[in-house]
């Protein structure tokens, strides 16, 4: 049984996507799921982006706001105090440009797994400009050490900005030579310098709005290598300014920033006009790729007013900030109501799992919930449960829980098991397993997604937590701990999924073979206890 | 994976990860002019002379306008385009004319333009004509320059310098 097309290599994931998983899969390998720094690129750019925010307020300190002093400053920074000021200033640089290449990872990475599209939209719309503040940010910061580097900058950007309209190709002469410059453009650099950052800050707070728990600190281990890391590189090649500025001379060999400045040298080996019709184009296409690339979206959760009792449970288990509590009308405001709202939802049934009233326990005909998901409802789950259970044969009867979106668990089926595939395995309310169990199987195989393979979030972890107690609802501490195995494959890992219920049932048989006696369904027992 | 090995490929890819923010942050080297060149760079805002001369209205048509708006004088507002010629070892260079701003064409032309040259010496002549009503240019300037590799030779007009100034 199954709700949704397992997105499989088989099933169409792009050749980037498939890349990308392989690498994923070999950085597990060698820093663990949990450290492993692609699974953490949104942290990671957080990370650098409070390393370049320290690091900057100590230059700040010492920066001089003057065109005559603030090369000065700078080079006496980094070479007065080389192991203070001058690995601050190299830290600046390179957590400057390692938050580029985590930003950029970020983009590819989401582009590959087609995380842009649907209840993702807002997510993605809002980081589009993020990549255009974090390059202003980076050139801002170039301007200011007014080294030769600078020079072309300042002069590259006005001839650049002419090229549109509005803009006036007098800018350039800002730059014509030294008098035309004061002190007061420092001062403009400096508040644009602080100004563009916090904005950028502000619109990362923005562009994880509807995420819950949005990961903003990276695994520690990883955060605190990659700072040493850094501080190793800024000992090993400190960042130096480049010749002072001499608007007499147009310099010829420039040692440019490629992360913040790989636009500049198509400026002049095509033309200004051409890189911002290539570099708006880009972003335009971005911006609409959401709406593109649409493709249908599941049906989102659905409450059910009769039966909510406005816990919560399933606003706080939400990945996707999709659910509130709202007062019920007519009724005293401690009374609240579960609302889903539409264009948040992603359809991944969590909700449902953490219902209380999802219970197959319950003696009713009909089992409906509080929150469920229209493909596939609780009570329907829970009907086709109890049919299959009914039609197990054999010794070691198993029943598989899976996830759509993860390793194919229907191949598993077979006389002595049953296999149902959730739309996320995090839709598993932990009772069922106690009522698969009390209907006749011998043991439950729930089979939820990898560390950082979980299409939606949360999922895994949820119900992790949930049959080990540390998480409502929980599975009850009753139900034998021995009859349950979790196991958490890649979604392209299926086949291993039958060696490991093979090595499941055989431990069940030996369990009951101990015990004396196998466990036998209850004849005739009634399944809505 | 061993854990010698896990550790061993985590050094590894940090060390690729700073081998490639190092290098990149100021490598390989963008080539902006090549050794052997320098640069011309026009630079001018100027607004060119009224296209047309004042008029004097005549009493009819002042008769004919409230008596705040009686100015003996219409004086059209467009003004002329700047062309700028400029002139290498006797070859033609460069020749264009810029646009007065404005939506009444009545604003000061701005002209730039970044023209690459032979470093070495030159003879650099440079014409400006800011009046459609006058044949021909009617600023001129010719000027030697040496000018080494990657120096940067401007043009500029400033009518209180007497007109075209290289520098």
């Amino acid at each position: 049984m199954s709700t949704a097309q397992a997105p499989d290599a088989a099933s169409g994931r792009s050749a980037l996507a498939r890349a990308f998983h392989a690498l994923e899969r070999g950085f597990d390998r060698v820093f663990g799921p949990g450290a492993n720094p692609l699974r953490q690129l949104g942290a990671l750019g957080f990370w650098f982006f409070w390393i370049v925010t320290v690091s900057g307020v100590y230059i700040y300190a010492f920066f001089d706001t003057s065109i005559v002093g603030a090369y000065q400053s700078l080079e006496a920074l980094a070479r007065e105090q080389r192991y203070a000021g001058g690995i601050m200033r190299s830290l600046h640089r390179y957590a400057s440009d390692a938050f580029v290449i985590v930003m950029a990872l970020h983009l590819v990475r989401e582009l590959a797994y087609g995380r842009f599209r649907g209840f993702r939209w807002f997510s993605w719309l809002s980081g589009v400009p993020l990549v255009w503040l974090a390059i202003a940010c980076g050139i801002g910061g170039y301007w200011l050490v007014w080294d030769q580097l600078a020079q072309f900058i300042g002069i590259a950007t006005t001839e650049w900005f002419s090229a549109l309209p509005g803009f006036e190709v007098s800018m350039v002469r800002n730059f014509l030579d030294a008098g035309t410059l004061s002190d007061r453009f420092f001062s403009l650099l400096v508040f644009l310098h602080i100004g563009l950052p916090l904005l950028l800050l502000l619109g990362m707070w923005i562009h994880i709005q509807r995420i819950t728990r949005a990961r903003t600190q990276p695994d520690a281990w990883l955060g605190w290598a990659t700072l040493g890391v850094l501080v190793i590189l800024s000992l090993a090649k400190p960042a130096l300014s480049q010749a002072p500025v001499d608007l007499s001379i147009e310099p010829a060999r420039i040692g440019l920033d490629w992360f913040y400045l790989f636009a500049y040298p198509g400026i002049y080996r095509l033309s200004p006009g051409a890189m911002w019709f290539i570099l708006g184009g880009s972003t335009l296409l971005l911006c609409v790729l959401p709406w593109l690339d649409a493709k249908p979206r599941p049906a989102v959760a659905r409450v059910d007013p009769a039966n909510c009792n406005g816990c919560g449970r399933c606003l706080a288990d939400c990945p996707y900030e999709a659910v509130l509590l709202q007062p019920r009308e007519g009724a005293r405001s401690r009374f609240k109501l579960a609302v889903v709202l539409p264009d948040l939802c992603a359809g991944c049934g969590v909700c449902a799992g953490a219902c209380p009233s999802s219970t197959p326990f319950r003696s009713v005909d009909a089992l409906a919930t509080g929150i469920d998901m229209p493909q596939l409802s609780v009570g329907d789950l829970r009907g086709r449960m109890e049919r299959a259970v009914g039609r197990l044969a054999g010794h070691a009867r198993v029943v598989v829980f899976g996830c759509d979106r993860g390793a194919p668990v229907h191949g598993l089926e077979e006389a002595s098991v049953a296999a149902f595939s959730l739309p996320c395995i995090g839709m598993l309310p932990p009772s069922f397993i106690e009522y698969a169990l009390r209907g006749g199987a011998d043991g439950i195989m729930v089979v939820g997604c990898a560390d950082g393979d979980c299409e939606f979030r949360c999922g895994a972890e949820w119900i992790r937590q949930r049959i080990d107690g540390a998480r409502e609802p929980h599975l009850r501490t009753s139900v034998p701990r021995e009859r349950v195995i979790m196991l958490w494959p890649y979604h392209d890992e299926g086949g291993s999924l039958e060696a490991a219920l093979a090595g499941f049932r055989m431990q069940l048989r030996s369990t009951m073979a101990a015990a004396g006696h196998a466990p036998k369904r209850r004849q005739g027992e009634t399944t809505h206890a | 994976m061993h854990k010698v090995a896990k550790y061993a490929g985590q050094g590894v890819l940090y060390a690729l990860f700073a081998a490639v923010v190092g290098y990149f942050s100021t490598l390989p080297k963008y080539h902006h002019l090549e050794p052997d060149q320098a640069l011309l760079r026009l630079s001018f805002k100027h607004p060119g002379k009224t296209k047309a001369d004042c008029r004097q209205r005549s009493p009819e048509e002042l008769a004919r306008v409230p008596a705040n708006m009686r100015q003996a004088l219409d004086c059209p507002r467009e003004r002329s385009p700047v062309r700028v010629r400029v002139e290498l070892d006797g070859k033609d260079l460069y020749d264009e004319s810029f646009p007065p701003s404005g939506l009444s064409k009545d604003g000061a032309s701005t002209g730039y333009r970044r023209l690459t040259i032979a470093a070495g010496r030159h003879h650099l002549k440079v014409q400006f004509a800011d009046d459609v009503r006058v044949a021909g240019f009617n600023f001129e300037r010719e000027h030697d320059v040496h000018a080494k590799p990657g120096q940067v030779v401007l043009i500029d007009f400033a009518p209180d310098q007497g007109g075209i100034v290289i520098r």
